[in-house]
């Protein structure tokens, strides 16, 4: 019972200064908005129901200890501006805003009656005996209906007070709990919107593992076949030194072939995962990249470190990309540009190739897309027959 | 014959790095197989040269290439040879960019079964030579543009031999012409690159820098 009388009398202190404060916004926006000063005063308005349901989403615990999760998505990019974008295009706003009103309006005002009612009223009863002595033991009014006029009638009346407390005890609970359902009802999220956080999320676990899977490889093929090629290297090396020179001619061709396996598959694992990339990050990963195109490349790249997922997706996606230029777009010259600015990483690959990639083609470009998109990033492409082709990636970060 | 430390993680590659040292002569005096030990071994034994792997534990990332950058920071006269798995340029920058970038030396791990080679290497080093890897010069004569965008064929192909290390003997021997022409070859390249007459042999140095670095 202590529980529901707590949540509903911090509902009352919610609700009080809440209609005062609706109201005080909106009269002052309505009658601002003919000098537009008013217009964001009603957006704030709008906007009052988010801070309002995270403080009664949170009240909830009062009455059952499960956290209840929040409906909204986090935005894309820091910035007030897109936070409020997303929240203004989200339904859960509008539920926390009409909440928020029902709150001001209906509910605060019922918490009165029911606690006056459940505990007020039997409360003064209670307290009716002390009355009696204040006032010196001539005559007082119980909770101002009945005339008390001696200690016997008090305590009876005390007695009363107790005996409603106890019967009205069940209600006062059951009341709470249909407050905080509907509460619950209106502000929790959608099954919807969780299951699409849920999708969002099992996404970016899948690529985190295929990621981890990539670099174990690497470091399987790095530790082992690549260790013992070298040794076994090094032992030819050493037995051709001291070989006689027939058996020598055979040792050199042995080799010349363990060299040429060794430099494939350096090859291959600088393919699956640079280690430049870990060691230096993106910018020296791409100047890397630049370094082993088949077309030339001009790299101005100025970038900080990133979250390791991050700067995979954009090593990768730039590989892909250069990959692309030196394959199908006949260019002769590519540039490369990257910078980190306001939360964004924005990686502009462009060529003077002959144009007409289209992402929508199955090609490498959709892979690239996707993979970025996990990182909520985004992929455009220009690409208009004759040329030249830019592509832009963009990821928040 | 040198004093060698040698650090590398993988025990047969560390033994066989050992025998192959032996085989010409050197001593290797601590043979270890992290960059935290590495360290130790260093001012416990102070080699003539140091002989590191770049990737390492605890982390396998760049640890030896970092205990080597604080060894020559410490003492920029330390001959330093890192052997690396990877052509990266910007290892070799780095490494070239402490002491003066003379005793230094950034090599394909591969070149190690060129062992004749990688003997020579060893020896340049550790008597203040400067030894980049033929793959890494190929890969930045391929592409890098300006400021070398101005030499000529022939002398690009005399700036790698630079790089890798070689005297002006060796490499009028490699290109089968005088000692003079190869002179007058790195003269127009210190020229093109703008580096001023000083002392000759950090200039080539800085030559190769200015390569790393594109």
């Amino acid at each position: 019972m202590t529980r529901s009388v707590r949540y509903l009398i911090s509902g009352v202190l919610v609700g009080a200064p809440l209609l005062v404060g609706m109201l005080l916004l909106g009269i002052v926006g309505a009658g601002l908005t003919p000098v537009l000063v008013g217009l964001p005063l009603l957006a704030l308005l709008a906007l009052t129901g988010v801070p309002v349901g995270a403080l009664e989403r949170w009240r909830l615990q009062l009455v059952h200890p499960a956290r209840v999760p929040t409906p909204h998505r986090t935005p894309d990019e820091p910035g007030p501006a897109a936070w409020a974008r997303l929240r203004f295009t989200e339904p859960a706003t509008w539920r926390e805003l009409g909440y928020a009103l029902l709150l001001a309006v209906v509910l605060w005002p019922l918490d009165v009656v029911v606690l006056t009612v459940a505990l007020g009223i039997p409360g003064a009863m209670i307290g009716t005996p002390a009355q009696l002595a204040i006032v010196g033991g001539e005559e007082t009014r119980g909770v101002k209906l009945w005339l008390i006029h001696t200690y016997g009638q008090a305590f009876l009346c005390a007695a009363g007070g107790l005996a409603l407390i106890l019967v009205l005890r069940w209600p006062l609970v059951r009341y709470a709990h249909a407050r905080a359902a509907l509460t619950r009802l209106l502000l929790a999220p959608r099954q919807a919107e969780g299951q699409l956080a849920e999708v969002t999320k099992s996404r970016a676990r899948l690529v985190a593992a295929f990621e981890a899977e990539r670099r174990r490889i690497e470091r399987d093929l790095h530790d082992g076949a690549q260790q013992r090629l070298v040794a076994l290297s090094m032992r030819l090396g050493l037995a051709r030194l001291d070989a006689p020179p027939e058996l020598a001619a055979r040792l050199t061709e042995a080799h010349a072939e363990a060299d040429q396996v060794l430099v494939e598959l350096r090859e291959l694992i600088h393919g699956i995962h640079p280690q430049v990339l870990a060691d230096y990050g993106l910018g020296d990963a791409i100047a890397d990249a630049a370094d082993r195109s088949a077309v030339p490349v001009e790299v101005d790249v100025e970038l900080p470190r990133f979250a390791e997922p991050v700067e995979s997706a954009a090593y990768f996606a730039v590989r892909e990309a250069l990959a692309n230029v030196g394959r199908h777009s006949g260019a002769g010259r590519a540039w490369i540009q990257g910078r980190y600015e306001e939360g964004r990483l924005r990686i502009e690959v462009r060529d003077d190739g002959c144009g007409g990639a289209d992402p929508g083609s199955g090609s490498g470009l959709t892979g690239l897309a996707d993979r970025l998109a996990v990182l909520d990033g985004t992929l455009t492409v220009e690409s208009p027959p004759g040329g030249p082709t830019v592509l832009t990636m963009e990821i928040p970060c | 014959m040198l004093r060698v430390v040698l650090a590398e993680d993988s025990v047969l590659l560390r033994e066989g790095l050992v025998g192959l040292l032996n085989r010409f002569g050197h001593e290797v005096v601590a043979a270890v197989g992290d960059a935290d030990t590495l360290r130790d071994a260093v001012s416990a034994h102070a080699p003539d040269l140091v002989v590191t792997d770049v990737r390492m534990p605890p982390g396998f990332q760049d640890e030896g290439l970092r205990a080597a950058l604080t060894l020559r920071t410490a003492d920029p006269r330390l001959p330093v040879l890192v052997l690396s798995q990877y052509v990266q340029r910007a290892y070799a920058a780095e490494l070239l960019d402490t002491g003066d970038g003379t005793g230094v030396g950034y090599l394909l791990k591969d070149r190690v079964g060129q062992v004749e080679q990688f003997a020579e290497a060893v020896r340049r080093v550790a008597e203040g030579g400067t030894v980049v890897d033929p793959e890494v010069v190929r890969q930045l004569l391929r592409r890098r543009r300006d400021p070398l965008e101005a030499l000529t064929p022939r002398e690009r192909e005399v700036l790698g031999l630079v790089a890798e290390g070689r005297s002006n003997g060796a490499i009028a021997r490699e290109l089968v012409v005088s000692e003079a022409a190869v002179g007058k070859h790195i003269g127009n390249i210190l020229g093109k690159l703008d580096l001023p007459p000083a002392q000759d042999t950090h200039r080539r140095v800085l030559a190769v820098l200015a390569y790393l670095r594109g």
